[in-house]
């Protein structure tokens, strides 16, 4: 039996048809589709290895020469003797507040919402509150740390000092500190926390040996990718009152002192004249090789524990 | 032991261990309801002096004194809030192709040897301090992409538009393919069944049925473009003060970037004067208009979770 078209099919429609069963099966539309795809991801990818490369190509005569002078020396009014130190003695500082302050609270948040709080109201207003507060803008919270820790609290932070943005940027983690903790501890599977009351342990025992240690892997990259959130923000420290240009101090212990930090060494001097624009590109590297060493160890911990789960 | 029977006391525990569990208990309450602090003092730290600030101006010059000059006393709202949504904009002319163009090539196409390159190399990316970005906008978007095509100044609009737009694009890519990647796969299994293409899937199907998620991702882009604040800080070039303008081509202010200058440079913020004053205005603008944006984003959030 042979297969016909029927007599009133046009020839144009037989050949079609034809075609349709007979050419090649090549997707066109889905090719053309693909391939935007893939160059909208190459785009994305692009962007960061041109950022990368240029920031070290710009900053590599500072880099290759004088790492060493370019880490010990303060900020200066010249080029040839300006240096990160302040700036990264600063934002060692921050750094160490936001882990002492907004870690244990966070946790502490986060432990409350998920294991004791009722289903009430209030736990709901808690929630919601949160995801609004991780979602203001920095520089908001630049004002909250002025009006409280700058302006509010002089006798106990000493004003504009290291200690104020410090605290301004741990409660600008908080957040993201609690909704990521939270969501590691309720990862956490039931039964283990049965087994727990089942031996006749209280609530906190059971999160001290049982809750917490099965969720620390995710707790520890979350936070980790919020301390370094907090290492480059720089909008807040400029309202908190950070010092732009040169100062002497900061080098100390005193956590009352006048301070810099990193991105705003950065911010000042990319504002100078073209011929600090070697200096930038290194503090950039600085900033960078900081804040993407915490991130590439939070992602390698969470990659590390998702495989061995 | 006095050998009576055992009461529901006995059973308590050692006063020692519900002693330990209420003070844990309590503390953990009191860092959950900080949260809540926090929240009653960026209101009340905004709100009196924006107060005062409001009882201090002409309300009408607010719209219509043509620049933004908070020393000289013009204090042009139009001007910054004109500004952020052209800078916003923009942004989003970049982040939306590419972030979308990306999550949908990770949620429907990557296989997962490729997916473990590019995700590392998004989060890469989201983690790049915008301070870095804005320096990146300045010193190679605004010379070699922007002026190269266009007769713009060093300082312009259009760099620090892209800055924001590079900032965002990994957050739009990743809610996006969380997204599509919460879509049942019995959905695509359907679509697969009745003999559509790999592409009409994922635009017909799968984009459709995670478009509440998209939406989402596009608004907390949108307000995270807002509230952006150092790119535009490094790359309009507004320090001081900008006239009127919706010329992106040009320097230009932004509600962020006004907030920095005031508080930066030589005359920081002393403590007094309607320029103080009129940070905090902006500040509260700023927080409102983000906060609605969340809200709203939040709402989309919670579909997408609902119906799968």
């Amino acid at each position: 039996m042979t297969l016909s078209t029927p007599a009133t099919l046009s020839p144009v429609a037989a050949d079609v048809v034809r075609q349709r069963l007979q050419g090649r099966r090549f997707d066109r539309g889905g090719t053309l589709f693909r391939c935007l795809l893939v160059v909208m991801i190459s785009i994305t990818v692009m962007i960061l290895v041109v950022l990368i490369t240029t920031v070290i190509a710009d900053g590599w005569s500072v880099l290759s020469s004088g790492l060493g002078d370019f880490l010990r020396s303060d900020l200066s009014s010249r080029v040839d003797r300006a240096g990160v130190a302040q700036g990264l003695k600063g934002t060692m500082t921050i750094g160490a507040i936001v882990v002492m302050v907004a870690f244990p609270v966070g946790i502490g948040a986060a432990v409350y919402l998920e294991e004791y709080a009722p289903r009430t109201l209030l736990t709901r207003l808690f929630d919601i509150n949160i995801r609004n507060l991780a979602g203001v803008p920095s520089v908001v919270y630049g004002i909250l740390g002025f009006s409280l820790f700058v302006r509010g609290l002089p006798g106990l932070t000493g004003g504009r000092s290291v200690l104020s943005a410090g605290l301004t940027l741990a409660i600008l983690v908080l957040p993201i500190v609690i909704i990521t903790s939270a969501e590691a501890i309720r990862a956490v599977p039931d039964s283990l926390r049965e087994a727990g009351f089942g031996v006749g342990a209280t609530r906190w025992e059971v999160i001290r040996t049982n809750v917490l240690p099965y969720a620390a892997p995710g707790i520890l990259t979350g936070t980790v990718l919020s301390l370094s959130r907090a290492i480059g923000e720089a909008a807040p420290l400029i309202l908190v009152g950070a010092v732009m240009g040169f100062f002497t101090g900061g080098s100390g212990l005193d956590v009352r002192e006048p301070f810099t930090a990193l991105p705003i060494v950065i911010f000042y001097w990319a504002k100078q004249p073209s011929t600090w624009q070697a200096n930038t590109a290194a503090a950039i590297v600085v900033l960078l090789v900081v804040v993407l060493v915490l991130n590439a160890g939070a992602i390698f911990l969470r990659n590390h524990y998702e495989k061995s789960r | 032991m006095n050998g009576a029977a055992l009461s529901v006391a006995d059973f308590r525990g050692s006063p020692r261990r519900v002693r330990t569990e209420s003070v844990f208990r309590g503390l953990f309450f009191l860092a959950a309801l900080l949260s809540i602090v926090i929240s009653g003092l960026i209101v009340a730290s905004l709100l009196s002096e924006a107060i005062s600030f409001i009882s201090n101006v002409d309300i009408p010059t607010l719209w219509s004194s043509g620049g933004w000059f908070p020393r000289r006393g013009y204090f042009d709202v139009k001007t910054i809030v004109v500004g952020s949504l052209l800078v916003t904009v923009i942004g989003m002319l970049i982040a939306v192709p590419l972030g979308l163009g990306t999550a949908i090539y990770l949620a429907e196409y990557a296989r997962p040897k490729i997916r473990r390159i590019l995700k590392p190399a998004l989060e890469m990316l989201a983690g790049i301090p915008s301070v870095v970005v804005g320096v990146f906008a300045l010193t190679w978007i605004s010379p070699e992409l922007v002026r190269r095509f266009f007769d713009a100044t060093l300082f312009n609009l259009v760099a620090a538009g892209i800055g924001v737009g590079i900032l965002t694009v990994p957050l739009v890519a990743s809610i996006s393919e969380d997204a599509m990647r919460a879509v049942p796969q019995a959905l695509r299994e359907a679509a697969y069944g009745m003999g559509a293409r790999k592409v009409t899937t994922s635009i017909r199907v799968v984009i459709p049925a995670a478009v509440s998620g998209l939406v989402a991702a596009f608004i907390v882009a949108v307000s995270r473009a807002i509230g952006e604040t150092m790119v535009v800080a490094i790359a309009a070039g507004g320090t001081g003060g900008s006239r009127f303008t919706t010329d992106v081509l040009g320097p230009g202010q932004t509600m962020t970037a006004a907030m920095a200058a005031l508080a930066s440079g030589t005359d920081q913020v002393t403590g007094s004067g309607n320029a103080f004053q009129s940070l905090f205005f902006v500040g509260l603008l700023l927080f409102s208009i983000t906060l609605a944006l969340n809200i709203v984003a939040e709402r989309f959030v919670r579909r997408v979770r609902q119906r799968y």
